[in-house]
């Protein structure tokens, strides 16, 4: 017990440890580029926390983060390396987008659950496609997320161009939403509504099923030797569509409560990276389902901020990708260092590591 | 309309193909480089920035390989000597190239909404070739780092078959214990594969913004990265497959701009699709890793 607080706070001070490390190099990026850190990151923290309003909006804005961010959590633990969160998001989206419009008729908890349904399922398709590829026809996932993310934007961008346009076809975006299928804002003017109470529920569901589950043990088993898992009988190929469909489905929820919640309907761009961000975010977690709370709200906060660093130091928003980029770099590095030596120490979980020897490992056995 | 297809065909094949190529030594020595899009995007930005401060376009292809070559130095250190899994740290190279290319960009041309342009590499026309009916303008008529690219395909091609290097290459990529207990130096092969690439895809992204458009936009490499990665896979791992399969996914992206000034029916964003899906089905097809590199994708830990 002593030893697994002492592993807890050993992980935590790494990731703290990589952030700042993060933000002492971009200091000097900042520096060098004539403008001062100070200021750039004071205005962050205003902007993100300055104020009642910057602080709600922030977890407004980590609440993708956190359904991104599981999704990727469950998915690395299996070693399955999905890049891929962000066309998923994009899919889920989609269809809530597409079936909104039409709840009109359904009492608001059975429009919004129809909502969150479309969007897993959105989701779920195009995780699990990656998931079969994987698994019957031996393609690397990387790939195929990567792959299905531009086909994903490209669907978008063509359905709010054409089937799903508004009426008046000025603008690339489609129908409102009915009023029963969207969630509320509570304490107006903040935008909070339930959609961060769904993600904690959420994370709450990924900790159970993958830390007391038959089936989570058996994808944290082949996520740390896939080869073993097969010699005791896990049924991997299963167990990776399955993964696979319910990290999809993990980023699809998020892409309709995005819809649901603040877009009410969808734009030719639903996402600004979130399924990319939410690896520094899944890293950062250490993926722990628990843990993606605080580093999405960490990350949301970035983001948030960034925007009022931008207006007030003219620096490119695009800042907080290096941070998360440093950060994610930095993270891996100390592990690597920190277990010099030692194979599959790369992403450190409580049980002993994610295999180290990642996606193509497996590729490469086939 | 035919003739400028064609041409338009090479002139987007090239770009992929130089930064495929490269991402073809690198996997065949056991190294999948995911940070393939974020070296083209500094590359890009670089080799822009390198031309219009110094009115020189020699400097600029210097500082476009130079850039990509030290965002390559740290994937290396990264997958190499510290053993990283190469899909997450690729991953954090192209987001924080990204980062970096806009924050930059941002800070040095500001936000002027004039973007930023130089005098572009000039087509160089072969005499009199270039006047060949239909294929001429394609083959002959063309930027210098278009010529390069297709000349490296018989290279490589050879030098990953019929040399020393490629068989020590191929070795760290199949066999790395192996290739190490023979003192090879696994680290050392895969070091260089990466260097190379650096330059390689330097010139893809420095073609880009020197050669095919004349400025930066934030994001230029637009996927491109990622599509060289399945170029490589189209491709089978070996020279030959890649140069084909880069001319294919090049007539993909131009059949697009075709079809779209002829008022199509067919919704652009089906060919902005096409190159994508078309990998996805290859994949699905010809099943994914059959031909691939054993040890690719696998950090290799001396012991």
């Amino acid at each position: 017990m002593g030893g697994a607080i002492k592993w807890r706070i050993a992980t935590m001070a790494t990731s703290l440890g990589a952030i700042a490390s993060a933000i002492a190099i971009i200091s000097i990026v900042l520096l060098a580029l004539g403008a001062s850190p100070l200021a750039v990151f004071s205005d962050l923290w205003q902007g993100a926390f300055g104020n009642w309003l910057a602080a709600t909006d922030t977890l407004v804005k980590s609440t993708p983060l956190v359904f991104t961010g599981l999704a990727i959590a469950i998915a690395f633990q299996g070693a399955l390396w999905n890049i891929g969160a962000d066309g998923q998001l994009i899919i889920g989206a989609l269809a809530a987008g597409a079936i909104g419009p039409a709840l009109g008729g359904w009492p608001h908890p059975i429009a919004i659950a129809l909502m969150m349904a479309a969007g897993a399922a959105g989701g779920a398709l195009w995780g699990g496609l990656a998931g079969w590829l994987r698994a019957r026809r031996e393609v690397n996932e990387v790939i195929s997320t990567i792959m299905l993310n531009f086909v994903a934007v490209q669907i978008l961008s063509w359905a709010v161009h054409g089937p799903l346009m508004e009426p008046s076809r000025s603008f690339p975006k489609s129908v409102t939403i009915a009023p029963t299928a969207q969630l509320a804002f509570y304490l107006e003017p903040s935008r909070l509504n339930v959609g961060m109470v769904l993600a904690l529920v959420f994370a709450v569901g990924c900790h159970l099923g993958l830390f007391h589950s038959a089936r989570g043990f058996e994808l944290r088993a082949i996520g740390r030797n896939r080869r073993a898992s097969a010699f005791f009988g896990i049924p991997i190929a299963r167990i990776t569509v399955a993964a696979m469909a319910l990290s999809g489905a993990l980023a699809g929820v998020g892409g309709a409560v995005q819809v649901s919640a603040i877009t009410h309907r969808l734009y030719e761009t639903m996402s600004p990276g979130w399924g990319y961000e939410a690896i520094a975010v899944a890293l950062v977690a250490r993926l722990n389902p628990l843990a993606i709370v605080p580093a999405a709200i960490l990350f949301g906060a970035l983001d948030n901020g960034s925007q009022a660093m931008q207006r007030a130091d003219a620096v490119s928003p695009v800042l907080v990708n290096v941070i998360q980029g440093l950060v994610i770099i930095i993270l891996v590095a100390f592990d690597a260092v920190a277990a010099r030596g030692m194979r599959g120490a790369l992403l450190g979980d409580a049980e002993g590591a994610v295999a180290a020897s990642g996606a193509a490992a497996e590729a490469g056995d086939a | 309309m035919l003739e400028s297809f064609l041409a338009s065909t090479i002139a987007m094949a090239t770009p992929i193909l130089l930064a495929a190529l490269g991402e073809l030594i690198v996997e065949r020595s056991g190294v999948l480089n995911i940070g393939i899009e974020g070296a083209m995007l500094v590359a890009a930005f670089c080799g822009l920035a390198a031309t219009y401060f110094s009115g020189s376009i020699a400097l600029g292809l210097l500082a476009a390989c130079a850039a990509a070559m030290a965002l390559n130095a740290l994937l290396a250190l990264l997958v190499v000597n510290f053993a990283v899994n190469q899909v997450v740290a690729g991953t954090a190279i192209d987001i924080l190239a990204l980062g970096l290319t806009g924050v930059f960009y941002r800070q040095w041309f500001g936000v002027t909404g004039r973007a930023i342009t130089i005098a572009p590499m000039r087509p160089i026309a072969l005499g009199p070739l270039a006047r060949i009916p239909l294929i001429g303008r394609a083959l002959f008529d063309q930027s210098v780092l278009v010529y390069l690219a297709f000349a490296l395909v018989p290279i490589v091609a050879l030098a990953i078959s019929c040399t020393r290097y490629g068989l020590e290459l191929r070795a760290a990529g199949e066999r790395p214990e192996a290739a190490d207990a023979l003192g090879l130096g696994v680290y050392r092969m895969r070091w260089q594969a990466l260097m190379i690439a650096g330059v390689l895809s330097g010139l893809a992204g420095a073609y880009l913004t020197m050669a095919y458009s004349n400025t930066f936009v934030e994001g230029i490499s637009a996927g491109r990265g990622y599509v060289a990665l399945s170029v490589v896979i189209v491709g089978r791992w070996n020279a030959w497959g890649v140069g084909a399969a880069s001319i294919l996914f090049g007539a993909a992206i131009a059949l697009q701009f075709g079809l779209q000034a002829f008022g199509s029916a067919i919704p652009y964003q089906f060919f902005l699709a096409l190159p994508y899906a078309l990998t996805l089905i290859v994949l699905a097809f010809m099943g994914g890793q059959a031909d691939a590199p054993s040890a690719l994708g696998e950090p290799y830990v001396r012991s």
